[in-house]
Protein backbone atom coordinates (compact mmCIF):
# COMPACT_ATOMS: atom_id res chain seq x y z
CA UNK A 1 0.00 0.00 0.00
CA UNK A 2 2.81 2.44 0.86
CA UNK A 3 4.47 2.08 -2.51
CA UNK A 4 1.08 2.55 -4.20
CA UNK A 5 0.51 5.81 -2.35
CA UNK A 6 3.99 7.10 -3.23
CA UNK A 7 3.37 6.22 -6.84
CA UNK A 8 0.12 8.18 -6.85
CA UNK A 9 1.81 11.14 -5.17
CA UNK A 10 4.39 11.07 -7.92
CA UNK A 11 1.86 10.71 -10.76
CA UNK A 12 -0.76 13.10 -9.45
CA UNK A 13 0.98 15.70 -7.29
CA UNK A 14 4.62 15.94 -8.37
CA UNK A 15 3.82 15.65 -12.06
CA UNK A 16 1.34 18.51 -11.80
CA UNK A 17 3.68 20.99 -10.12
CA UNK A 18 5.34 22.21 -13.32
CA UNK A 19 2.17 23.22 -15.10
CA UNK A 20 0.62 24.67 -11.92
CA UNK A 21 3.70 26.84 -11.29
CA UNK A 22 3.81 28.03 -14.87
CA UNK A 23 0.12 28.92 -15.07
CA UNK A 24 -0.03 30.52 -11.63
CA UNK A 25 2.97 32.76 -12.18
CA UNK A 26 1.79 34.15 -15.50
CA UNK A 27 -1.90 34.41 -14.68
CA UNK A 28 -0.97 36.24 -11.46
CA UNK A 29 1.03 38.61 -13.63
CA UNK A 30 -1.87 39.18 -15.99
CA UNK A 31 -4.34 39.80 -13.16
CA UNK A 32 -1.99 42.45 -11.82
CA UNK A 33 -1.55 44.15 -15.22
CA UNK A 34 -5.28 44.09 -15.95
CA UNK A 35 -6.05 45.67 -12.59
CA UNK A 36 -3.42 48.34 -13.18
CA UNK A 37 -4.77 49.15 -16.64
CA UNK A 38 -8.27 49.56 -15.26
CA UNK A 39 -7.20 51.91 -12.49
CA UNK A 40 -7.32 55.06 -14.57
CA UNK A 41 -8.68 57.31 -11.84
CA UNK A 42 -5.65 58.95 -10.16
CA UNK A 43 -7.56 59.14 -6.85
CA UNK A 44 -7.50 55.38 -6.46
CA UNK A 45 -4.32 54.35 -4.66
CA UNK A 46 -1.79 52.16 -6.49
CA UNK A 47 -1.70 49.61 -3.71
CA UNK A 48 -5.09 48.37 -4.94
CA UNK A 49 -3.18 46.43 -7.60
CA UNK A 50 -1.58 44.26 -4.93
CA UNK A 51 -4.86 44.00 -3.04
CA UNK A 52 -6.85 42.89 -6.09
CA UNK A 53 -4.19 40.40 -7.15
CA UNK A 54 -4.12 38.85 -3.69
CA UNK A 55 -7.90 38.61 -3.47
CA UNK A 56 -8.43 37.06 -6.87
CA UNK A 57 -5.52 34.65 -6.60
CA UNK A 58 -6.27 33.41 -3.08
CA UNK A 59 -10.04 33.33 -3.27
CA UNK A 60 -10.70 31.99 -6.73
CA UNK A 61 -7.83 31.61 -9.12
CA UNK A 62 -5.66 29.19 -7.12
CA UNK A 63 -8.29 26.99 -5.47
CA UNK A 64 -11.00 26.93 -8.13
CA UNK A 65 -9.39 27.52 -11.50
CA UNK A 66 -6.31 25.44 -10.86
CA UNK A 67 -8.69 22.67 -9.79
CA UNK A 68 -10.58 22.96 -13.07
CA UNK A 69 -7.27 22.65 -14.89
CA UNK A 70 -6.39 19.70 -12.69
CA UNK A 71 -9.76 18.11 -13.56
CA UNK A 72 -8.33 18.03 -17.06
CA UNK A 73 -4.85 16.90 -16.15
CA UNK A 74 -5.18 14.62 -13.11
CA UNK A 75 -8.77 13.71 -13.89
CA UNK A 76 -8.18 12.45 -17.39
CA UNK A 77 -5.05 10.66 -16.19
CA UNK A 78 -7.04 8.90 -13.46
CA UNK A 79 -9.96 8.01 -15.74
CA UNK A 80 -7.80 6.76 -18.56
CA UNK A 81 -5.46 4.75 -16.36
CA UNK A 82 -8.29 3.04 -14.44
CA UNK A 83 -10.37 2.74 -17.64
CA UNK A 84 -7.47 1.05 -19.41
CA UNK A 85 -7.20 -1.38 -16.51
CA UNK A 86 -10.92 -2.10 -16.93
CA UNK A 87 -10.84 -2.74 -20.68
CA UNK A 88 -7.66 -4.82 -20.54
CA UNK A 89 -9.21 -6.96 -17.78
CA UNK A 90 -6.58 -5.91 -15.21
CA UNK A 91 -9.43 -5.10 -12.82
CA UNK A 92 -10.91 -8.56 -13.39
CA UNK A 93 -7.46 -9.97 -12.71
CA UNK A 94 -7.36 -8.17 -9.36
CA UNK A 95 -10.85 -9.41 -8.49
CA UNK A 96 -10.00 -13.00 -9.41
CA UNK A 97 -7.02 -12.87 -7.11
CA UNK A 98 -9.39 -11.71 -4.38
CA UNK A 99 -8.26 -8.07 -4.25
CA UNK A 100 -10.95 -5.48 -3.57
CA UNK A 101 -10.15 -3.60 -6.73
CA UNK A 102 -12.16 -0.44 -6.08
CA UNK A 103 -10.46 0.06 -2.76
CA UNK A 104 -7.06 -0.90 -4.16
CA UNK A 105 -7.29 1.64 -6.98
CA UNK A 106 -9.10 4.57 -5.41
CA UNK A 107 -7.92 4.70 -1.80
CA UNK A 108 -4.25 5.52 -2.63
CA UNK A 109 -5.44 8.35 -4.87
CA UNK A 110 -7.50 9.89 -2.09
CA UNK A 111 -4.53 9.69 0.27
CA UNK A 112 -2.18 11.17 -2.34
CA UNK A 113 -4.55 14.06 -2.92
CA UNK A 114 -4.40 14.99 0.75
CA UNK A 115 -1.24 16.75 -0.45
CA UNK A 116 -3.25 18.73 -2.98
CA UNK A 117 -3.57 21.81 -0.69
CA UNK A 118 0.22 22.16 -0.92
CA UNK A 119 -0.11 22.46 -4.68
CA UNK A 120 -2.71 25.17 -4.24
CA UNK A 121 -0.54 26.87 -1.61
CA UNK A 122 2.32 27.00 -4.12
CA UNK A 123 -0.08 28.32 -6.74
CA UNK A 124 -1.19 31.14 -4.42
CA UNK A 125 2.37 32.10 -3.65
CA UNK A 126 3.49 32.07 -7.28
CA UNK A 127 0.36 33.87 -8.47
CA UNK A 128 1.03 36.76 -6.12
CA UNK A 129 4.74 36.70 -6.92
CA UNK A 130 3.91 36.87 -10.63
CA UNK A 131 1.59 39.79 -9.95
CA UNK A 132 4.26 41.62 -7.97
CA UNK A 133 6.91 41.15 -10.65
CA UNK A 134 4.54 42.24 -13.41
CA UNK A 135 3.47 45.33 -11.48
CA UNK A 136 6.98 46.43 -10.53
CA UNK A 137 8.76 45.64 -13.81
CA UNK A 138 5.87 46.93 -15.89
CA UNK A 139 6.10 50.21 -14.01
CA UNK A 140 2.48 50.07 -12.78
CA UNK A 141 3.26 50.31 -9.08
CA UNK A 142 6.24 50.44 -6.78
CA UNK A 143 7.25 47.36 -4.89
CA UNK A 144 6.22 49.09 -1.66
CA UNK A 145 2.76 49.94 -2.99
CA UNK A 146 2.16 46.39 -4.13
CA UNK A 147 3.29 44.89 -0.84
CA UNK A 148 1.12 47.32 1.09
CA UNK A 149 -1.77 46.15 -1.06
CA UNK A 150 -1.08 42.53 -0.29
CA UNK A 151 -1.28 43.28 3.44
CA UNK A 152 -4.37 45.48 3.12
CA UNK A 153 -7.56 44.36 4.93
CA UNK A 154 -6.22 40.88 5.35
CA UNK A 155 -8.94 38.50 6.60
CA UNK A 156 -7.45 35.24 7.90
CA UNK A 157 -10.76 33.44 7.36
CA UNK A 158 -10.33 33.88 3.61
CA UNK A 159 -7.34 31.56 3.78
CA UNK A 160 -9.40 29.01 5.71
CA UNK A 161 -12.20 29.37 3.17
CA UNK A 162 -9.78 28.81 0.29
CA UNK A 163 -8.32 25.69 1.86
CA UNK A 164 -11.70 24.24 2.85
CA UNK A 165 -12.67 24.53 -0.81
CA UNK A 166 -9.37 23.00 -1.83
CA UNK A 167 -9.99 19.93 0.34
CA UNK A 168 -13.44 19.47 -1.15
CA UNK A 169 -12.00 19.79 -4.66
CA UNK A 170 -9.26 17.28 -3.86
CA UNK A 171 -11.89 14.75 -2.90
CA UNK A 172 -13.83 15.46 -6.09
CA UNK A 173 -10.66 15.15 -8.18
CA UNK A 174 -9.85 11.76 -6.67
CA UNK A 175 -13.29 10.21 -6.82
CA UNK A 176 -15.31 11.34 -9.85
CA UNK A 177 -12.62 10.48 -12.44
CA UNK A 178 -11.98 7.16 -10.66
CA UNK A 179 -15.61 6.14 -10.89
CA UNK A 180 -15.82 7.10 -14.55
CA UNK A 181 -12.82 4.89 -15.25
CA UNK A 182 -13.89 2.04 -12.99
CA UNK A 183 -17.41 1.65 -14.32
CA UNK A 184 -16.65 2.17 -17.99
CA UNK A 185 -17.41 -0.44 -20.64
CA UNK A 186 -15.97 -0.99 -24.09
CA UNK A 187 -12.52 -0.57 -25.59
CA UNK A 188 -9.78 1.96 -26.23
CA UNK A 189 -12.12 4.42 -27.92
CA UNK A 190 -14.44 4.40 -24.93
CA UNK A 191 -11.49 5.12 -22.63
CA UNK A 192 -11.01 8.39 -24.51
CA UNK A 193 -14.71 9.20 -24.31
CA UNK A 194 -14.85 8.34 -20.62
CA UNK A 195 -11.97 10.76 -19.96
CA UNK A 196 -13.83 13.57 -21.69
CA UNK A 197 -17.11 12.86 -19.92
CA UNK A 198 -15.28 12.56 -16.63
CA UNK A 199 -13.61 15.96 -17.18
CA UNK A 200 -16.96 17.61 -17.85
CA UNK A 201 -18.58 16.15 -14.74
CA UNK A 202 -15.60 16.88 -12.52
CA UNK A 203 -15.48 20.50 -13.71
CA UNK A 204 -19.23 20.97 -13.32
CA UNK A 205 -19.14 19.48 -9.82
CA UNK A 206 -16.22 21.71 -8.81
CA UNK A 207 -18.02 24.83 -10.03
CA UNK A 208 -21.24 23.91 -8.23
CA UNK A 209 -19.51 22.93 -5.00
CA UNK A 210 -17.56 26.18 -5.23
CA UNK A 211 -20.80 28.10 -5.46
CA UNK A 212 -22.40 26.25 -2.56
CA UNK A 213 -19.36 26.54 -0.28
CA UNK A 214 -18.97 30.22 -1.05
CA UNK A 215 -22.61 30.78 -0.21
CA UNK A 216 -22.27 28.84 3.02
CA UNK A 217 -18.94 30.17 4.23
CA UNK A 218 -18.76 33.79 3.10
CA UNK A 219 -22.31 35.13 3.33
CA UNK B 1 -12.62 -31.74 -10.95
CA UNK B 2 -15.11 -29.01 -11.62
CA UNK B 3 -18.73 -29.97 -12.05
CA UNK B 4 -21.04 -27.59 -13.87
CA UNK B 5 -24.75 -28.36 -13.51
CA UNK B 6 -27.47 -26.65 -15.51
CA UNK B 7 -25.86 -23.24 -15.49
CA UNK B 8 -27.96 -20.44 -16.94
CA UNK B 9 -26.95 -16.82 -17.27
CA UNK B 10 -28.72 -13.84 -18.84
CA UNK B 11 -27.76 -10.21 -19.31
CA UNK B 12 -30.96 -8.22 -19.45
CA UNK B 13 -33.14 -10.04 -21.94
CA UNK B 14 -30.28 -11.83 -23.65
CA UNK B 15 -29.92 -15.40 -22.45
CA UNK B 16 -26.23 -16.16 -22.91
CA UNK B 17 -25.94 -19.57 -21.21
CA UNK B 18 -28.98 -21.81 -21.59
CA UNK B 19 -28.43 -24.66 -19.14
CA UNK B 20 -24.87 -25.92 -19.50
CA UNK B 21 -23.82 -29.12 -17.69
CA UNK B 22 -20.41 -30.76 -17.90
CA UNK B 23 -17.40 -31.96 -15.96
CA UNK B 24 -13.89 -30.52 -16.25
CA UNK B 25 -11.37 -33.19 -15.35
CA UNK B 26 -8.29 -32.93 -13.13
CA UNK B 27 -4.82 -33.19 -14.69
CA UNK B 28 -6.26 -32.59 -18.14
CA UNK B 29 -6.63 -29.65 -20.49
CA UNK B 30 -10.37 -29.13 -20.88
CA UNK B 31 -11.29 -27.00 -23.89
CA UNK B 32 -14.38 -24.89 -24.39
CA UNK B 33 -14.75 -24.22 -28.10
CA UNK B 34 -17.28 -22.30 -30.13
CA UNK B 35 -17.78 -19.26 -32.29
CA UNK B 36 -17.25 -15.75 -31.04
CA UNK B 37 -20.28 -14.74 -29.01
CA UNK B 38 -21.26 -18.31 -28.14
CA UNK B 39 -20.79 -17.68 -24.42
CA UNK B 40 -17.31 -19.12 -23.77
CA UNK B 41 -16.06 -16.15 -21.81
CA UNK B 42 -19.29 -15.87 -19.84
CA UNK B 43 -19.02 -19.55 -18.87
CA UNK B 44 -15.39 -19.12 -17.82
CA UNK B 45 -16.18 -15.98 -15.82
CA UNK B 46 -19.01 -17.88 -14.15
CA UNK B 47 -16.50 -20.52 -13.07
CA UNK B 48 -14.33 -17.72 -11.72
CA UNK B 49 -17.15 -16.17 -9.74
CA UNK B 50 -16.94 -12.90 -11.70
CA UNK B 51 -20.44 -13.67 -13.02
CA UNK B 52 -23.02 -15.30 -10.78
CA UNK B 53 -25.16 -17.85 -12.64
CA UNK B 54 -28.91 -17.20 -12.53
CA UNK B 55 -29.55 -20.92 -12.16
CA UNK B 56 -27.51 -24.06 -11.66
CA UNK B 57 -24.44 -24.88 -9.60
CA UNK B 58 -20.70 -25.05 -10.03
CA UNK B 59 -18.75 -27.27 -7.67
CA UNK B 60 -15.01 -27.42 -7.18
CA UNK B 61 -14.08 -30.94 -6.01
CA UNK B 62 -17.36 -31.17 -4.18
CA UNK B 63 -17.49 -27.58 -2.89
CA UNK B 64 -20.57 -25.93 -4.34
CA UNK B 65 -19.48 -22.34 -4.97
CA UNK B 66 -22.81 -20.65 -4.25
CA UNK B 67 -23.05 -22.44 -0.87
CA UNK B 68 -19.66 -21.23 0.39
CA UNK B 69 -19.27 -18.49 2.99
CA UNK B 70 -17.42 -15.35 1.86
CA UNK B 71 -14.29 -16.57 3.66
CA UNK B 72 -14.46 -19.95 1.96
CA UNK B 73 -14.98 -18.24 -1.39
CA UNK B 74 -11.91 -16.12 -0.80
CA UNK B 75 -9.92 -19.22 0.12
CA UNK B 76 -11.13 -20.97 -3.02
CA UNK B 77 -10.11 -17.97 -5.12
CA UNK B 78 -6.51 -18.42 -3.99
CA UNK B 79 -6.64 -21.94 -5.51
CA UNK B 80 -7.55 -20.49 -8.91
CA UNK B 81 -5.15 -19.12 -11.51
CA UNK B 82 -6.41 -17.19 -14.50
CA UNK B 83 -4.80 -16.26 -17.80
CA UNK B 84 -6.83 -13.47 -19.40
CA UNK B 85 -7.38 -13.01 -23.11
CA UNK B 86 -5.14 -9.93 -23.38
CA UNK B 87 -2.85 -11.22 -20.59
CA UNK B 88 -4.11 -8.46 -18.24
CA UNK B 89 -0.65 -7.82 -16.83
CA UNK B 90 -0.40 -4.79 -14.56
CA UNK B 91 1.35 -2.28 -16.82
CA UNK B 92 2.86 -0.29 -14.02
CA UNK B 93 4.73 -3.30 -12.62
CA UNK B 94 7.76 -5.24 -13.85
CA UNK B 95 7.51 -8.90 -14.83
CA UNK B 96 8.84 -9.92 -11.44
CA UNK B 97 6.36 -7.73 -9.57
CA UNK B 98 3.48 -8.99 -11.71
CA UNK B 99 4.34 -12.60 -11.04
CA UNK B 100 4.97 -12.03 -7.34
CA UNK B 101 1.81 -9.98 -6.85
CA UNK B 102 -0.55 -12.79 -5.75
CA UNK B 103 2.05 -14.02 -3.25
CA UNK B 104 2.67 -10.56 -1.87
CA UNK B 105 -1.04 -9.90 -1.44
CA UNK B 106 -2.25 -13.26 -0.16
CA UNK B 107 0.49 -15.17 1.59
CA UNK B 108 2.70 -14.30 4.50
CA UNK B 109 5.79 -15.52 2.70
CA UNK B 110 8.98 -13.53 3.29
CA UNK B 111 10.48 -11.42 0.52
CA UNK B 112 13.19 -14.04 0.01
CA UNK B 113 10.68 -16.89 -0.25
CA UNK B 114 8.61 -14.90 -2.72
CA UNK B 115 11.70 -14.14 -4.79
CA UNK B 116 12.64 -17.80 -4.87
CA UNK B 117 9.18 -18.90 -6.01
CA UNK B 118 8.94 -16.08 -8.58
CA UNK B 119 12.34 -16.99 -10.03
CA UNK B 120 11.24 -20.60 -10.20
CA UNK B 121 8.03 -19.98 -12.15
CA UNK B 122 9.66 -17.39 -14.43
CA UNK B 123 12.24 -20.05 -15.29
CA UNK B 124 9.47 -22.60 -15.72
CA UNK B 125 7.86 -20.51 -18.46
CA UNK B 126 11.30 -19.85 -20.06
CA UNK B 127 11.50 -16.12 -19.47
CA UNK B 128 14.92 -15.78 -17.88
CA UNK B 129 15.98 -12.41 -19.27
CA UNK B 130 12.79 -10.52 -18.60
CA UNK B 131 12.66 -10.13 -14.79
CA UNK B 132 12.93 -6.36 -14.71
CA UNK B 133 11.12 -5.49 -17.92
CA UNK B 134 7.71 -3.84 -18.09
CA UNK B 135 4.90 -5.66 -19.94
CA UNK B 136 4.93 -3.05 -22.72
CA UNK B 137 8.51 -4.05 -23.56
CA UNK B 138 7.55 -7.68 -24.20
CA UNK B 139 6.19 -9.46 -27.26
CA UNK B 140 2.67 -10.94 -27.13
CA UNK B 141 4.04 -14.43 -26.60
CA UNK B 142 6.26 -13.29 -23.74
CA UNK B 143 3.34 -11.45 -22.14
CA UNK B 144 1.37 -14.69 -22.28
CA UNK B 145 4.22 -16.48 -20.54
CA UNK B 146 4.24 -13.86 -17.79
CA UNK B 147 0.47 -14.24 -17.44
CA UNK B 148 0.88 -18.01 -17.13
CA UNK B 149 3.66 -17.57 -14.58
CA UNK B 150 1.47 -15.22 -12.54
CA UNK B 151 -1.44 -17.65 -12.75
CA UNK B 152 0.56 -20.62 -11.43
CA UNK B 153 2.76 -18.84 -8.89
CA UNK B 154 0.47 -19.67 -5.98
CA UNK B 155 0.24 -23.39 -6.90
CA UNK B 156 -3.34 -23.32 -8.13
CA UNK B 157 -5.56 -26.38 -8.28
CA UNK B 158 -7.57 -24.80 -11.07
CA UNK B 159 -6.24 -22.90 -14.06
CA UNK B 160 -8.45 -20.97 -16.47
CA UNK B 161 -7.26 -19.52 -19.76
CA UNK B 162 -9.39 -17.27 -21.98
CA UNK B 163 -8.27 -17.53 -25.61
CA UNK B 164 -4.59 -17.98 -24.71
CA UNK B 165 -3.67 -17.86 -28.41
CA UNK B 166 -5.44 -14.70 -29.41
CA UNK B 167 -3.00 -12.34 -31.09
CA UNK B 168 -0.23 -14.92 -31.36
CA UNK B 169 1.27 -16.42 -34.49
CA UNK B 170 0.54 -20.14 -35.08
CA UNK B 171 3.96 -21.31 -33.94
CA UNK B 172 3.96 -19.33 -30.71
CA UNK B 173 0.37 -20.47 -30.15
CA UNK B 174 1.41 -24.09 -30.21
CA UNK B 175 4.30 -23.43 -27.84
CA UNK B 176 1.97 -21.68 -25.40
CA UNK B 177 -0.63 -24.47 -25.70
CA UNK B 178 1.98 -27.07 -24.95
CA UNK B 179 3.35 -25.07 -22.04
CA UNK B 180 -0.13 -24.94 -20.50
CA UNK B 181 -0.58 -28.66 -21.12
CA UNK B 182 2.76 -29.59 -19.56
CA UNK B 183 2.05 -27.51 -16.49
CA UNK B 184 -1.41 -29.06 -16.19
CA UNK B 185 -0.01 -32.57 -16.17
CA UNK B 186 3.05 -31.73 -14.08
CA UNK B 187 1.07 -30.18 -11.22
CA UNK B 188 -2.17 -32.14 -11.70
CA UNK B 189 -4.22 -29.00 -12.29
CA UNK B 190 -7.82 -28.85 -13.52
CA UNK B 191 -7.30 -26.60 -16.54
CA UNK B 192 -10.11 -25.03 -18.57
CA UNK B 193 -9.23 -23.24 -21.80
CA UNK B 194 -11.49 -21.14 -24.03
CA UNK B 195 -10.52 -21.20 -27.64
CA UNK B 196 -11.78 -20.98 -31.18
CA UNK B 197 -8.43 -22.16 -32.50
CA UNK B 198 -8.63 -25.61 -34.12
CA UNK B 199 -4.87 -25.99 -33.79
CA UNK B 200 -5.26 -26.00 -30.03
CA UNK B 201 -7.95 -28.61 -30.32
CA UNK B 202 -5.54 -30.80 -32.27
CA UNK B 203 -2.66 -30.19 -29.87
CA UNK B 204 -4.16 -30.38 -26.44
CA UNK B 205 -7.87 -31.22 -26.71
CA UNK B 206 -8.07 -33.91 -24.04
CA UNK B 207 -11.63 -33.02 -23.23
CA UNK B 208 -13.61 -30.69 -25.44
CA UNK B 209 -16.98 -29.09 -24.98
CA UNK B 210 -18.57 -27.24 -27.85
CA UNK B 211 -20.83 -24.29 -27.13
CA UNK B 212 -23.30 -23.05 -29.68
CA UNK B 213 -25.39 -20.01 -28.76
CA UNK B 214 -25.18 -20.85 -25.08
CA UNK B 215 -26.06 -24.51 -25.46
CA UNK B 216 -23.59 -27.34 -24.98
CA UNK B 217 -23.94 -28.87 -28.41
CA UNK B 218 -21.29 -31.58 -28.23
CA UNK B 219 -18.55 -32.99 -25.98
CA UNK B 220 -15.73 -35.44 -26.51
CA UNK B 221 -11.96 -35.69 -27.17
CA UNK B 222 -9.79 -34.55 -30.06
CA UNK B 223 -10.06 -38.04 -31.53
CA UNK B 224 -13.85 -38.03 -31.40
CA UNK B 225 -14.12 -34.65 -33.02
CA UNK B 226 -13.03 -35.92 -36.43
CA UNK B 227 -15.41 -38.85 -36.36
CA UNK B 228 -18.61 -37.35 -35.08
CA UNK B 229 -21.54 -36.71 -37.34
CA UNK B 230 -22.92 -34.03 -35.05
CA UNK B 231 -23.83 -31.33 -37.50
CA UNK B 232 -23.26 -28.36 -35.25
CA UNK B 233 -19.66 -29.30 -34.59
CA UNK B 234 -18.74 -30.48 -38.06
CA UNK B 235 -20.11 -27.20 -39.32
CA UNK B 236 -17.78 -25.36 -36.94
CA UNK B 237 -14.71 -27.51 -37.45
CA UNK B 238 -14.91 -27.84 -41.20
CA UNK B 239 -15.47 -24.23 -41.88
CA UNK B 240 -11.78 -24.33 -42.80
CA UNK B 241 -10.55 -26.24 -45.85
CA UNK B 242 -7.50 -27.48 -44.01
CA UNK B 243 -9.65 -29.47 -41.63
CA UNK B 244 -11.80 -30.83 -44.43
CA UNK B 245 -8.61 -32.34 -45.84
CA UNK B 246 -7.52 -33.65 -42.47
CA UNK B 247 -10.88 -35.35 -42.01
CA UNK B 248 -10.60 -37.03 -45.40
CA UNK B 249 -7.08 -38.22 -44.65
CA UNK B 250 -8.11 -39.56 -41.24
CA UNK B 251 -11.06 -41.44 -42.62
CA UNK B 252 -8.80 -43.08 -45.19
CA UNK B 253 -6.38 -44.27 -42.54
CA UNK B 254 -9.04 -46.31 -40.80
N1 LIG C 1 -21.12 -8.24 -19.12
C1 LIG C 1 -21.98 -8.46 -20.14
N2 LIG C 1 -23.11 -7.74 -20.26
C2 LIG C 1 -23.98 -7.96 -21.27
N3 LIG C 1 -23.79 -8.87 -22.23
C3 LIG C 1 -22.68 -9.63 -22.19
C4 LIG C 1 -21.72 -9.45 -21.15
N4 LIG C 1 -20.73 -10.35 -21.34
C5 LIG C 1 -21.06 -11.02 -22.48
N5 LIG C 1 -22.22 -10.60 -22.98
C6 LIG C 1 -22.89 -11.14 -24.19
O1 LIG C 1 -22.88 -12.54 -24.10
C7 LIG C 1 -22.63 -13.14 -25.35
C8 LIG C 1 -21.50 -14.13 -25.25
O2 LIG C 1 -20.29 -13.44 -25.01
P1 LIG C 1 -18.91 -14.15 -24.74
O3 LIG C 1 -19.06 -15.15 -23.67
O4 LIG C 1 -17.93 -13.06 -24.49
O5 LIG C 1 -18.61 -14.85 -26.10
P2 LIG C 1 -17.29 -15.64 -26.54
O6 LIG C 1 -17.75 -17.03 -26.81
O7 LIG C 1 -16.81 -14.97 -27.79
O8 LIG C 1 -16.31 -15.54 -25.43
C9 LIG C 1 -22.35 -12.01 -26.32
O9 LIG C 1 -23.50 -11.82 -27.10
C10 LIG C 1 -22.09 -10.83 -25.43
O10 LIG C 1 -22.56 -9.65 -26.04
MG1 LIG D 1 -14.44 -14.62 -25.35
Amino acid sequence: MRTLIFKEIDDLIIDSLGIVCFISFFVGGVVSIQTALNLTNPLIPKYLIGFATRQSVILEFAPTFISIIMAGKMGSFITSSIGTMRVTEQIDALEVMGVNSLNYLVFPKIIALLLYPFVIGISMFLGILGGWIAAVYGGFASSNDFITGIQQEFIPFHIAYAFIKTFAFALILATIPSFHGYYMKGGALEVGKASTVSFVWTAVTIILVNYILTQLLLT
Amino acid sequence: MIEVKNVEKSFGNAKVLKGVSTIFETGKTNLIIGQSGSGKTVLLKSLLGIHTPDKGTISFDGRIYSDLTPDEKRALRTEIGMVFQGSALFDSMTVEENVGFPLKMFTNKSTAEIKERVDFVIDRVDLKEAHHKKPSELSGGMQKRVAIARAIVNNPKYLFCDEPNSGLDPKTSIIIDNLIHEITVEYNITTVINTHDMNSVMEIGEKIIFLKKGILAWEGTKKDIFKTDNEAITDFVYSSNLFKKIRKAQNKEE
